[in-house]
């Protein structure tokens, strides 16, 4: 533990050393150097492992502050905001802030305020508000809404943002951004402090965070309370061991940037040059480095020193990982899917002879199971928890000593921040124990163990802020107050993501929150926000601000339906959790499945619930799933492919992997590291062709999707597909050995044939759906009525969206949920990079028979459904073949 | 659930439909000959019949004006699949079968060269707008006769349903649509639904939702297991009742 001896021994008044000391306890040195900074004045990324004192490290600047200022004559306005991207920390970290709130006797109140928060006391927070406000996006989204938030936050003086490496990358993270340029418009001096595990490039997170261009409130800088004025250059540190790292900015800014009214007029400019930044951007942010951890121990299991050809679940470990699990004192089971967990958790149950305390968390739960099971596990009452990504970040459960993750584990920075959840102590390393379900995964999983070894992570690329946000953020902006539309757009583009954001795209912006934005100008007369004579925009009526607010956040969910217990009247009684609407049409009345971790009979499915009665014992249905709903990360995989082809490098690897590796080579092939292997081969009727790009699923099916459409053209006959995260494999009538290879995978692909099929596909409209409901073109709830599921929103999204599609195909929102698409759900930039490293390095194996490394794609084929027209129409000739069958009866 | 009343009859009742030219499907209703259309149209050639329900044009704009801006391309929509339908059989009488409009002030919110279509599609033909609890006046200064119901092909056509056996009716109103299971999933899709005694339109118009025909709403109406002629690309695909879930 670093000591605070580089740093002047004033940094914490008496009564914080004291505090400190009288628990035994050093302040770490990048706890003193966020005090530093912000006695600077300065905005700060502290980069911190787990375990590090982080959250203090953030809060003891504002609680330094409040403690020393004199008391207020007035009421009390808020200080400090704190944005969570979970709930459940917010409470947390309120109880854990108010113990040294306590001890130390300061009078400071902190409060939590999220959607769980009683509306009473959301209601006096707003009157009268805390000093410390923890809170999270989608509630700072709705303060900044109300009218009067600019009264609000006038004091604000900090905003703290936590766990900011997992919101940054995200339409949440989008909103949270043009949140905060609106808090700086109400309190220009307000210190940003950003808190982050370990990152792969701090760069991308410090340019979200900054504040961005000139906008107007920026300058004076008034920082009167202290230090040195915000844009002086500030002294490097000296080079003291036990100082932590600080990496000041350490340049003067550029002059005042050219004006933007010259760059909007003259109809319409372009977007913002990169050179107008400087004078703020990332270099206003410091960047403060914790200590490192203790390097993490991760081993992983092989049941009997084999693993399986295929599959997805590990259930051929489960005994082991149970025997595990006794030995550990408290275990943390991460699967990647919430039906994974239920199946997992079931397989544990079913071996649990001791009866040990094991629970299950993921995000289909009812909320109050949830707390339970947290609160059970704070006070360590359990030995194991069962959990998706809803644990991968939050409260601090101090006895965690092991982390299992069962199945692949899709990308080294999801790993160290599930693994950092086992032991929140710096000095011993955290243990994790890997269980691969299959033999790729086995490769995926040694491939991750090597690059966390070496702390590589796989970073999110940077984001372009999303329209379909920026159109909720303005409604919400004019339901606080009015807006003028020049000054908006310097507030908008001093968030890091729309720091680029082009004049049009803005106007058009505005336009759709008005009118629509449509082509057709019709709606004229009923515009939800209107410009007064005054030049100033606001919301038509105080129902349509209201109507706003019910929307606001940037979080669309899956139509899903409450689990009920049916009552002896065959109504709904108590509420067991929710499960996604497409997971309950593959079940049928009468028949049993796990749900919650028990087994449960279906009764009946009314408009909003599924009916339930307990079926202990049943053999119980599962539901299918595909894979995981993460995809392998681009570097994981590349690393995948080094391991693979570097031969040198199996003797790591298990026996039976090594010689099924080894059967590669000698009856197929192992492909160079930038190359990507195709087998074709003749099974059955089927002519097979399969590819190992390792690029996820996603991208996989979209090319998938367009090599038949060229292999349709080139009279291949193509008859179907299947994809998993390394592979994919198509067949056809005809033979596929002797097509042009090149040809076929040519980069044009991704031109007009890629445009064709998705403005045609299911996952377009998935995504409009999204996007209208973000952007308020569909509401989620009208005032005085329960949240809508899918089902009950009275149109369907994709009638609008076919409708929108012909009649304006370059609408706002078709453009968003282009993007949207290309990027979530079929991931056209990474096949883009694929083709075009592949490109010239198509490794063909023309094959007598099927090949080791193709067992587990084709093992897969008839477990999945294809979606689109051709899933369609074959349902619809399915059942018409039925009809014909019931004829003939 | 919804309990047919011949749910449990055991005898399957064969009906008599087959898959004629543009995919649509053929078949007796009340014992005149029906043509099912891809587009949801009912042909009635005897008559050179064409019967639309449910168009509910300025639905957008409808719900426009409450504040939620729909795109405002349904009614021109709407009234382009009707003009294919007319070009493509050229029909002597156009039947609007209820629920033209969404509702009472749409016929003034239409756009100028939309109304202008409207009036097109009655020159040289007859145009008549059975009246819908939507429309329940007719148009006001759009041409065409408004009617409560008619008689044709010995068929009765009104818009809404009418409880009991109503053998020979052609209606409206309640937006059938299937949701058809098979092992590999389940589709969603607007749909003719008819017992050979009577029949039901699917909604015409681009934005108007469907009623799962498993809905309670459909509970009554059919003498036996009903047969759907589900929506498909380009055809009309016939499902049986065994073949429907709810939502």
């Amino acid at each position: 533990m670093a000591d605070a001896g580089a740093l002047p021994a004033d940094l914490l008044p008496p009564r914080f050393a004291d505090w400190f000391a009288g628990r035994g306890w050093s302040p770490r040195a990048h706890q003193l150097a966020m005090v530093e900074r912000a006695r600077a004045g300065r905005d700060a990324l502290l980069i911190a492992p787990t375990g590090g004192g982080k959250t203090l490290a953030g809060f003891l600047p504002s609680l330094i502050e409040l403690a020393e200022r004199p008391a207020p004559n007035g009421p009390t306005s808020l200080h400090t905001l704190y944005i969570s991207p979970l709930k459940a920390l917010a409470v947390d970290v309120e109880r854990n802030l108010n113990a040294p709130i306590l001890q130390m006797g300061l009078p400071i109140t902190a409060e939590s305020r999220t959607g769980d928060t009683g509306i009473s006391r959301r209601q006096r927070q707003r009157v009268k508000p805390p000093e410390i406000l923890l809170t999270t996006p989608e509630q700072l989204a709705l303060l900044c809404a109300w009218e009067g938030a600019r009264l609000y936050f006038e004091n604000l003086s900090c905003v703290i943002l936590d766990e900011i490496h997992t919101l940054h990358s995200s339409k949440r993270g989008d909103l949270l951004a043009l949140d905060l340029a609106r808090l700086a418009q109400f309190a220009p001096n307000m210190r940003r402090v950003g808190l982050s595990a370990t990152v792969d490039d701090p760069e991308v997170i410090k340019a979200w965070m900054a504040r961005h261009g000139n906008a107007p409130s920026v300058s004076p800088p008034d920082r009167s309370r202290s230090g040195p004025p915000r844009f002086a250059i500030h002294p490097q540190r000296g080079g003291n061991d036990t100082s932590p790292e600080v990496s000041p900015s350490g340049e003067e800014p550029d002059a005042i940037a050219p004006p933007l009214q010259a760059q909007r007029s003259g109809g319409g400019g372009s977007a913002r040059s990169d050179e107008t930044e400087g004078a703020t951007g990332s270099d206003s942010i410091d960047l403060v480095l914790g200590p490192p951890g203790a390097e993490p121990v991760v081993d992983v299991l092989l049941s009997e020193g084999r693993v399986p050809w295929s599959g997805h679940t590990a259930q051929h470990a489960m005994a082991e990982v149970y025997e595990t699990i006794k030995k550990a004192k408290i275990a943390l089971i991460f699967v990647n899917t919430r039906f994974q967990a239920e199946f997992a958790f079931q397989e544990l149950w079913k071996l649990n002879d001791d009866a040990l305390p094991i629970a299950l968390h993921h995000g289909s739960l009812a909320a109050e199971q949830r707390r339970k099971v947290e609160a059970a596990m704070a006070r360590g009452e359990l030995r194991a928890v069962v959990c998706t990504s809803t644990l991968d970040l939050g409260i601090d459960w101090g006895d965690v000593d092991l982390v299992i993750q069962l199945a692949s584990p899709k990308g080294a920075s999801r790993m160290v921040q599930r693994i950092g959840r086992a032991n929140h102590r710096l000095d011993e390393p955290s243990r994790a124990l890997f269980v691969p379900a299959n033999r790729f995964e086995m490769l995926e999983c040694q491939a991750a163990r090597e690059a966390i070894a070496e702390n590589r992570l796989d970073g999110d690329p940077p984001r372009v802020g999303a329209l379909d946000v920026l159109a909720q953020h303005v409604m919400g902006c004019a339901c606080s107050e009015p807006f003028d539309m020049l000054k908006l757009y310097d507030e908008v583009v001093s968030a890091g993501p729309y720091r680029n954001l082009p004049w049009e795209d803005f106007e058009q912006v505005v336009d759709f929150v008005s009118t629509g934005g449509y082509a057709l100008k019709t709606y004229d007369r009923f515009r939800r926000i209107v410009q007064g004579q005054d030049g100033l925009w606001r919301v038509r009526n105080l129902e349509t601000a209201q109507r706003q607010r019910m929307n606001v956040g940037a979080i669309v969910s899956p139509a899903m339906l409450a689990v009920r217990i049916a009552t002896r009247r065959g109504q709904g009684g108590r509420k067991v959790g929710e499960i996604e609407e497409g997971m309950v049409e593959m079940l049928e009345p009468g028949e049993t499945f796990v749900f919650a971790g028990q087994v449960w009979r279906l009764v009946a499915v009314t408009n909003m619930d599924v009916l339930v009665s307990p079926a202990p014992g049943a053999d119980p249905k599962m539901p299918s799933w595909g894979g995981s709903k993460f995809a392998l990360s681009t570097y994981l995989a590349k690393r995948v492919r080094q391991l693979m082809f570097d031969q040198a490098h199996w003797s790591v690897l298990p026996d039976d992997v090594r010689e099924w590796l080894e059967a590669q080579r000698d009856r197929s092939l192992i492909p160079g590291e930038d190359e990507m292997l195709l087998e074709t081969f003749a099974r059955g009727h089927r002519n097979f062709m399969v590819c190992y790009p390792f690029e996820g699923r996603l991208a996989h099916t979209t090319l998938a999707m367009l090599l038949t459409r060229r292999l349709e053209r080139m009279g291949r006959g193509p008859l179907g597909f299947v994809c998993n995260d390394y592979a994919l494999a198509v067949w056809a009538i005809k033979p596929l050995d002797q097509v042009d290879f090149e040809e076929l995978f040519a980069q044009d692909m991704l031109g007009d044939d890629l445009e064709a099929w998705l403005a045609e596909s299911f996952m377009m409209k998935r995504a409009f759906k999204g996007c209208a409901i973000i952007a308020g073109l569909i509401e989620r709830r009208f005032p005085g009525q329960q949240q809508k599921s899918g089902r009950q929103i009275t149109f369907s999204t994709d009638l609008i969206y076919d409708t929108l599609r012909r009649h304006q195909p370059d609408h706002l929102l078709l453009r968003c949920a282009r993007d949207d698409a290309a990027t979530g759900l079929v991931d056209v930039a990474r096949l883009g990079q694929m083709l075009a490293r592949i490109k010239g390095r198509i490794r063909h194996a023309a094959l007598e028979h099927l090949s080791p490394f193709s067992v587990p794609i084709l093992l897969e084929i008839g477990k999945e459904r294809s979606p689109g027209h051709t899933g369609e129409t074959m349902i619809l000739h399915d059942a018409e073949e039925d009809l014909i069958a019931e004829a003939l009866q | 659930m919804t309990a047919l009343p011949s749910e449990n009859e055991t005898r399957t009742f064969a009906y008599d439909y087959a898959v004629a030219g543009c995919g649509s499907l053929r078949t007796i209703i009340g014992g005149a000959e029906a043509l099912l259309r891809a587009s949801g149209a009912l042909w009635l050639a005897a008559e050179r019949a064409l019967i639309v329900a449910d168009l509910h044009l300025e639905k957008g704009s409808s719900y426009a004006a409450r504040g939620q801006m729909l795109p405002p391309y349904d009614t021109r929509e709407t009234l382009g699949r009707l003009e294919s339908e007319v070009a493509a059989l050229a029909p002597a009488t156009v039947i609007l079968l209820g629920d033209t409009f969404h509702d009472r002030r749409s016929e003034g919110r239409l756009a100028r060269d939309d109304a202008a279509r409207l009036v097109a599609l009655a020159a040289g033909r007859s145009l008549i707008w059975v009246v819908g609890n939507h429309d329940a006046d007719g148009p006001r200064a759009l041409p065409g006769e408004t009617a409560d119901e008619i008689a044709l092909c010995g068929l009765i056509l009104r818009h809404e349903p009418q409880p009991g056996h109503q053998p020979g009716e052609v209606s409206g109103h309640l937006h059938p649509a299937a949701k058809v299971r098979s092992p590999r999933g389940s589709v969603r899709r607007r749909c003719f639904i008819t017992d050979a005694e009577r029949l039901i339109l699917p909604a015409f118009g681009a934005y108007a939702g469907g009623l799962n025909v498993r809905d309670a709403a459909f509970a009554g109406l059919f003498v036996r297991p009903p047969l759907t002629g589900a929506l498909g690309f380009g055809r009309v695909h016939a499902v049986g009742w065994r073949s429907l879930a709810e939502d």
